[in-house]
């Protein structure tokens, strides 16, 4: 009988954790994805989701608004992504390089800015709920549902249509696929992967500010823990799919919310090695999805990692 | 657009007038004239670096020229961009394809045009796609990714693109350099029927003198950036135009084909298997034989399994089953087996595959005794002395023109790095010979310098493995040939038992 309860709290545990943990992988994946198939890899994500959480939480703080905070986070990424689209063109730049030296850089930009805002509390996100019809206080708690994480599915969808269905989606993708062939079209290949990183970075800031303004909400220095560069591994399993993004962020997502769903229930021991399953999720994805000769399927064609 | 709009007859005069262009103190173009009539297919002949891209990339608007005009339909016009010739109606098919390779077609022909709506109705753009090919003889299916398309169905994508574009200049750049004979013949036929009915003019690039006489009314022939002869196809025989376009050159003479005495067996290659990048199989069931003074040409399309066998036999790609033998002893392709066995080779675009661009010319030559006496005298010592000297010896006997040893061998013209590599394969003695594509984007004279070193090699009793995609080669210098399709050898005959359009009709495999 506690086995069931115990089982049964574990898994509505990691259901509410998946749909928590997921949102900045979410928009971070998506951010990544869009820019990837524009034909460039942002690593800078990682720095521009630590800013975005600390753009995010300040803005709440002095305005009281956390939504103008997740507008200002996702104008912060967009303009970290600017900064990378416009390294990126100059003669001789490798995107990753800059991407780590963004991810640096952003990041020890918002430690820096950030010292202040460590004790404050700022007004947090609201959530909307959905669990009203049922009694069960588990279901109701899991079933608080964040208003972005709805907003990145509808992203998600709007982005997956649009790749297919509009003129600026098969623009972005003949840009990542083929830049000779881009160029023999007249697209400027330059201004759409900065517009395509900017976009991402967009997204990005905003699954910052989630961290910081929803879950685990509030501002710390260890708010990330790389989360950005594990949605550069998410884009790959996904495929470049929005939808796949969407699938594998959640999977990351409740991955993430093992270890606290097991200790909600007790088991706390290997409460480290399960806060760790992230990261073994990443590494085992890694593995299975490369090989030693393939190049990886379904990848834009002028990433500088599949070229 | 119509179908009535369509099948009017638009095809557009375009004339070159006194064309120029210098890149620093270079001439690349000198006061080059040239019309192509409505309604005709004209054929630009040249050497590789007698200007003919760079004409067309004026008419382009890729170049500004120095001076000169262009007349669309007789009047002046000027192109100071690529959209500005499309708008003129000139249109441009490259060497290489410039289609997206994860769009459908129908993508690709959608995007390609310059009002593309923000959002798309493919509904709609289905059938005016459809009615749209209705009106030409081109057909490709519109739901596949380009990248599932076979080489003659891209290339005809390209020109449906530019015809969608209601292009009515085109300008084909060698665009049979990557079909089968067979594709070739279908894609010029139907262009050919186009200007026919007057609903195309049509500018090709090529040095294929087959293509001029077959499907050209006019022709124009550039060397060194000039207009050196032309004039109405049927005027002109192809012994006029070769020497138009090779000049005063000497060219080598072929080395005559000795007869060879008794065949021995030395090369074999016994079932051999490999996979791709993809690891989808590239290579099944080769199974070829080469003896001593023979040299065994392999035709066939790019892309059907002949660059994996050659990686297969040079080290660069695992086997995954079969066998190599030589003189019926089992062979792998390791360092000490090559030296051993006596096996050289060399390919085409020599400084990506068999060369270190940034390393000097004596060090590149030295690539096959570097840890041998007397360069390298006691263990794992380089002594430079012997190295330069014996590059300088190699220089001067392959007449490499390099600036001195120690120039990194990128700074030399392809011509001259392929030569720099001939020495280094071929001065010792050569049991096994692996050639690929050996003259891919050489001049003239470095052709037939290659070819008559090959020919001397299987006169002095090598085995010649030739792997080639030109099919001129083979028949020039095969005693046998073979054509791979699809990874496998589809057909084997002695050079004496076949023809051209045997071999051309094996290429195209089982289509």
């Amino acid at each position: 009988m506690t086995g069931d309860a115990g089982l049964t709290t574990v898994l509505l545990a990691m259901f509410a954790g998946a749909i928590r943990v997921s949102t900045p992988f979410l928009f971070v994946s998506l951010g990544e994805m869009l820019t990837e198939k524009s034909g460039r890899i942002n690593l800078g994500l990682e720095g521009t989701l630590v800013f975005g959480a600390m753009s995010g939480y300040a803005v709440s703080y002095h305005t009281g608004s956390p939504w103008f905070g997740v507008l200002v986070a996702g104008v912060c990424g967009s303009v970290f992504g600017a900064l990378h689209g416009f390294l990126c063109k100059l003669p001789k730049v490798n995107d990753i390089a800059i991407g780590i030296a963004l991810m640096l850089f952003g990041t020890g930009l918002a430690f820096f800015f950030g010292k202040a805002y460590i004790q404050p509390s700022a007004p947090r996100l609201p959530s909307l709920s959905f669990g009203a019809w049922s009694d069960h206080p588990g279901v109701r708690q899991a079933l608080e549902i964040n208003p972005l994480f709805l907003l990145g599915i509808a992203l998600a969808v709007f982005l997956w249509w649009s790749l297919k269905n509009t003129r600026y989606g098969l623009i972005i993708r003949t840009t990542g696929d083929s830049a000779p062939a881009a160029l023999a079209l007249g697209i400027d290949v330059n201004q759409v992967r900065l517009l395509s990183t900017m976009a991402g970075g967009f997204f990005a800031g905003i699954g910052g500010s989630f961290l910081s303004l929803y879950y685990p909400g509030s501002w710390t220095e260890g708010l990330s823990s790389g989360q950005g560069l594990m949605a550069v591994a998410l884009v790959i399993f996904a495929r470049w799919n929005p939808i796949y993004c969407f699938w594998a962020a959640l999977l990351f997502g409740a991955a993430g919310a093992l270890g606290p769903a097991l200790q909600s229930i007790g088991i706390s021991r290997g409460y480290h090695f399960f806060n760790a399953a992230p990261y073994i999720l990443t590494l085992f994805i890694m593995i299975v999805s490369t090989s030693r000769r393939r190049s990886l399927k379904g990848a834009p064609g002028e990433l500088s990692i599949t070229k | 657009m119509s179908v009535a709009e369509a099948m009017t007859p638009r095809a557009i005069d375009v004339e070159t007038i006194g064309m120029t262009k210098t890149f620093g103190g270079l001439t690349a173009l000198d006061d080059v004239s040239l019309r192509v009539r409505p309604g005709s297919f004209h054929a630009l002949l040249g050497e590789n670096g007698a200007g003919k891209s760079t004409l067309v990339k004026c008419m382009m608007g890729f170049y500004q020229p120095t001076r000169g005009q262009v007349l669309v339909n007789e009047m002046e016009v000027s192109i100071p961009t690529p959209r500005a010739a499309h708008a003129l109606g000139i249109g441009m098919v490259y060497q290489h394809f410039t289609l997206v390779p994860s769009l459908t077609a129908a993508e690709n022909l959608v995007i390609a045009r310059a009002e593309c709506p923000k959002v798309i109705d493919w509904g709609r753009e289905r059938k005016e796609l459809n009615a749209f090919l209705e009106t030409t003889p081109f057909k490709v299916p519109l739901d596949m990714p380009v990248s599932s398309l076979s080489a003659g169905e891209k290339q005809k994508l390209e020109i449906l693109k530019q015809l969608y574009l209601d292009q009515r200049l085109l300008i084909l750049d060698e665009p049979t350099s990557v079909l089968t004979p067979d594709e070739a013949d279908e894609v010029l036929g139907l262009l050919r029927g186009m200007t026919e009915a007057r609903d195309l003019s049509i500018l090709m690039i090529t040095h294929k003198f087959r293509e001029v006489t077959a499907y050209a009314d006019d022709v124009t022939v550039l060397r060194r950036g000039r207009v050196v002869g032309g004039g109405r196809v049927a005027d002109l025989s192809v012994g006029d135009m070769s020497r138009m376009m090779i000049g005063e050159t000497e060219i080598r003479e072929s080395a005559s084909r000795t007869e060879q005495k008794g065949r021995t067996l030395k090369l074999e290659l016994a079932g051999l298997f490999a996979d791709d990048d993809e690891e989808l199989p590239a290579i099944e069931a080769i199974s070829l034989k080469v003896h001593a003074g023979e040299i065994l040409g392999i035709a066939g399309v790019s892309g059907n399994g002949q660059s994996e066998l050659i990686e297969v036999l040079s080290g660069q790609r695992p086997l995954q089953d079969g066998r190599i033998f030589i003189d019926a002893k089992p062979y792998d392709p390791e360092r000490q087996m090559m030296d051993r066995f006596k096996v050289f080779g060399f390919s085409e675009e020599p400084l990506h595959n068999v060369a270190v661009p940034r390393m000097s010319v004596a060090e590149n030559m030295a690539f096959r005794s570097f840890d041998k006496a007397p360069i390298s005298p006691v263990w794992g010592w380089l002594s430079p002395l012997p190295m330069r000297n014996r590059a300088r010896e190699l220089i001067a006997a392959y007449r490499v023109k390099t600036p001195s040893t120690d120039e990194p061998i990128e700074n030399l013209s392809g011509g001259n790095v392929q030569r720099a590599i001939l020495a280094r394969e071929l001065s010792g003695d050569v049991d096994v010979l692996i050639v690929a594509n050996p003259c891919f984007g050489l001049d003239f004279a470095s052709v037939a310098e290659i070819r008559a070193q090959i020919m001397d090699q299987r006169n002095q009793g090598a085995a010649v493995l030739l792997v080639s995609e030109d099919l001129d080669e083979i028949l020039d210098l095969a005693d046998t040939v073979a054509v791979m399709s699809e990874g496998r050898v589809s057909y084997q005959s002695p050079m004496e038992n076949t023809d051209r359009a045997t071999i051309g009709h094996a290429m195209a495999g089982h289509h």
